[in-house]
Order: C-alpha cells, then sequence, then structure tokens
C-alpha cells in the first residue's frame, strides 16, 4: 500500500467532489466578495492609507472564508458516515490529512487567485516594495491557515456546535501567522521594512505546526 | 482439526464498551468460529451495533479484551475485514465504480487489479458497474447493494454487515440474503445484524441474543432462540 497512492486517491476525490458540487468555492468566493465590497463602501482610503491596511483586510476576509471550505471538507466525510470506511481500511491517517490540507490549500489558492485582482482595484493597490515577495507571503500564510484548519476541523467534527467551535480553536492559535502575514503584506505594500523577520516567521510557524498536526493526527481519527 | 479452524474468528471476554455512564456492551464473552454467518438479534439499545463496531476496530473497549482474526490489535486486522454500516459509507456524488476505486487504493489493490476487482465487487452484488449515475440518484435497495460491494471489495476474511435489509423492499431483500449467504459458502465469517432475521433464516449458522448489552441466547435455528 503507497502512502503517495493514498494520498493522491484522497486528494483526487476531493477535488472531484469539490468540482461537482461547488460548495465550498462557492461560499468562499460570495464571503469574500462580500468583503471586498462592503468595506469599499465602508471606507474611502486614500492610495497610501489603502497599502496601510489592505494586508489586514485581505488576510481577515481569506481567514474567515477559509473556515468555510474546512468545514465542508470534513462535513463531506460525516455525510452517510464515509469517515467511517477509511477508518476501518488498513490505510493510515497521515495520507488523509495531507490530501486534506492540500486540497483546502488549493481551493483557498483558487479564491486568492480569483479575489486578489478585485482587491487591487477597489483599493486602488500597488507594492512600492519587491511585489514578487507577495507570492512565498500568500503561500506560506495560506498553508498556515488551512493546515491548522485541517486539524481543528477534524477535531471538532465530532462537537455538535462544529462551525462554531472551529473559529474557536482556531483564530487563537493563528494569531502569530496572521501578524506575520498582515506585516509582511504590509511591508511589501508600502516599502517601508523589509518583510523578511515576518516571512522567516511564517516558515517557523508552519513547520512547527505541520509536524504537530502529522503527529496528533492519528489520535484524532481514531478518536470516538 | 487444524489449528486455523479451531482459531476463533473473533473471541470476546468480558467485553464492556461504557459512551459516559452508558454501558451500550456489558461483558460480552465469547468464541465464533471461521466459515459460519452469525445473526445477531436484540432490541433497539442491547449493543449489536456497538458489538460490531468494537469488532471492526470502530469502537475501543472499555474494559475486557478481544481477539479478531487471531490479533488483539485490530489496526493490524483491518485488510481482512469487510464493513458494512446502516449509513452507505458511499460518497453521493460519485458513481459506484469511482467510489470503489477509491477505496481499492485504501486497501492497496494493485493499480492494473483495480477495475477487474471493481467490476467483479459490483457484479457479485447484481449491478451495473458502467451505470455512470451518482451513488445519490440509486434506490435505496441499489445503495444497500453497492455498499455490500464496497464492504466485500477487498475480499475479506471476515464481513461484518449492520442492518443490510433496512429501507428496501421484500424482493432486494431476499436478494441480499442470498448475496450474504454466498460469501459464506466462499469461506467467509459473516456477522449480521439485523432486526429482520426471518430473512436469514434459512441460512444462518448460529442465532445471537442480545439483551441490555450482553449476549444471553446463542441457538441454531431462529425457533429455537428466545424469539
Amino acid at each position: 500500500m503507497s502512502f503517495f497512492a493514498i494520498t493522491r486517491a484522497t486528494l483526487t476525490k476531493d477535488i472531484r467532489l469539490e468540482w461537482r458540487s461547488k460548495d465550498a468555492i462557492n461560499a468562499m468566493l460570495f464571503f469574500s466578495l462580500l468583503v471586498v465590497v462592503i468595506f469599499s463602501f465602508a471606507f474611502d482610503p486614500t492610495a497610501e492609507e489603502s497599502r496601510r491596511i489592505a494586508g489586514g483586510l485581505v488576510w481577515v476576509a481569506f481567514l474567515f472564508a477559509a473556515i468555510v471550505a474546512l468545514n465542508q471538507t470534513w462535513a463531506r466525510e460525516l455525510r452517510n458516515q464515509v469517515l467511517d470506511a477509511y477508518r476501518v481500511s488498513p490505510a493510515p491517517a497521515t495520507p488523509l490529512f495531507i490530501a486534506k490540507a492540500v486540497g483546502n490549500f488549493m481551493f483557498v489558492a483558487v479564491l486568492e487567485a480569483l479575489m486578489t485582482p478585485l482587491f487591487v482595484a477597489f483599493y486602488k493597490l500597488r507594492a512600492l516594495g519587491p511585489a514578487w515577495q507577495l507570492l512565498p507571503i500568500a503561500v506560506l500564510g495560506t498553508w498556515a491557515l488551512v493546515v491548522n484548519g485541517t486539524f481543528f476541523a477534524a477535531m471538532s467534527l465530532r462537537t455538535r456546535a462544529r462551525e462554531i467551535m472551529l473559529p474557536l480553536l482556531l483564530f487563537p492559535l493563528s494569531i502569530p501567522a496572521l501578524l506575520g502575514m498582515v506585516n509582511a503584506t504590509t511591508a511589501v505594500l508600502t516599502g517601508e521594512s523589509s518583510p523578511t523577520f515576518w516571512i522567516a516567521l511564517l516558515v517557523a510557524y508552519d513547520v512547527v505546526f505541520t509536524t504537530a498536526c502529522l503527529l496528533m493526527f492519528d489520535a484524532v481519527l481514531e478518536a470516538e | 482439526m487444524s489449528e486455523t479452524q479451531s482459531t476463533p474468528v473473533v473471541a470476546a471476554d468480558g467485553l464492556i464498551k461504557q459512551f459516559g455512564r452508558f454501558a451500550a456492551l456489558r461483558g460480552v464473552t465469547g468464541e465464533f468460529a471461521a466459515g459460519k454467518l452469525y445473526v445477531i438479534l436484540g432490541d433497539n439499545g442491547a449493543g449489536k451495533t456497538t458489538l460490531l463496531r468494537t469488532i471492526a476496530g470502530l469502537a475501543h473497549a472499555t474494559r475486557g479484551k478481544i481477539s479478531v482474526l487471531g490479533s488483539t490489535d485490530i489496526g493490524a486486522s483491518r485488510a481482512q475485514i469487510g464493513y458494512m454500516a446502516h449509513p452507505s459509507l458511499l460518497y453521493d456524488e460519485m458513481s459506484g465504480m469511482e467510489n470503489l476505486r477509491y477505496f481499492s487504493e485504501l486497501y492497496g489493490i494493485p493499480p492494473a487489479d483495480v477495475d477487474k476487482r471493481c467490476r467483479e465487487a459490483i457484479h457479485a452484488v447484481k449491478l451495473d458497474p458502467d451505470l455512470d449515475r451518482p451513488v445519490g440518484q440509486y434506490s435505496q435497495g441499489m445503495r444497500q447493494r453497492m455498499s455490500l460491494a464496497r464492504a466485500l471489495l477487498n475480499d475479506p476474511k471476515l464481513l461484518l454487515l449492520d442492518e443490510p435489509f433496512s429501507n428496501v423492499d421484500a424482493r432486494s431483500a431476499a436478494e441480499m440474503a442470498v448475496l450474504v449467504a454466498q460469501a459464506r459458502d466462499r469461506g467467509k465469517t459473516v456477522f449480521v445484524v439485523t432486526h429482520q432475521p426471518a430473512q436469514l433464516e434459512a441460512y444462518a449458522d448460529e442465532f445471537i441474543w442480545m439483551e441490555l448489552g450482553r449476549i444471553v441466547d446463542r441457538t441454531a435455528t431462529l425457533q429455537g432462540s428466545r424469539a
């Protein structure tokens, strides 16, 4: 039994299910679109002010939108108790976690790719620092959101109010990552400081939490 | 009798399973031989499903011991267990073949054999493997059969079926009962939890009656039991 084959099969299956239902991506897009439009009506910032607040605005919007995808990804496994079919099989727990995390990363990345041009247009954004640095920030920041989110969404699966439980568990733990994403993005947009420290913080955060989630996921999956 | 034949497929000793303060199993003890069809009966809340889930490794005993296929580590036996639950354990948005192809990967079936094994499993339950409809659009009877096909996919030695006849018409239930008996005839040990024991009366080797989390009777015929 190949670890890679199970990961690939589970990821392919999740993408196929999302492609057919579009539950997560539609909900995320709608939510993010609302944030962009409502905030653009609420404020009328100058280009300079936009650069200062856009980092926070963009990442908070993506964080809240990601919650939808994170809840959906495990809700699918609860319908018809399909998760039990995985648990009763000899497949190890880790490929399931990796496939779910990578799938969520892809869904949130699609959202970011679609929403970023809108943020740029609505808030008249133009990076004064090296814009290419936004790419590693986006990758590291998105992974920070989805790796913990996938883990805690699985943990809150069997709780009654799981839609509430996920943000309650996830948001406090995401504060260091959010600080990194927002400050790094703002540093690039304003060009006033180097984002290196914040990128390093995101790398450290991702390594620590990915390792912890991989080590603990088996216990989460086997919990009754 | 060889050693393999005499070793019970499932052996439970004082099995207790508690959910908080509620004890679903209150000391289940018994040995179950290979190649037989066991029908587990009892009222709602008797502990039938919990016993099946404990054998499958989906529920962990609070106290007591259980050995499945000669091992107390159920994780090691999982490749040899087929499990069909009351819900279908299938993805509604995917076709039967797509579902089975995915589960084949979980059982490590070689890629070259996947299509053949999936088709065989679907044929065995008398469904069409080329049916392109998502499982969510199947009738309840078809869904139950596809669920049985999923449980048979890994050619298990031990087959655990929870309410396979529920919500299906009489004809489908009778056909399912034949499929279950055929699985036993192919050498599999089969446990069936059901509220419709008459469906399996002609095929069962033993009826196991449960009450309040305990096995209270084991008989060869339905008439000879507490029914």
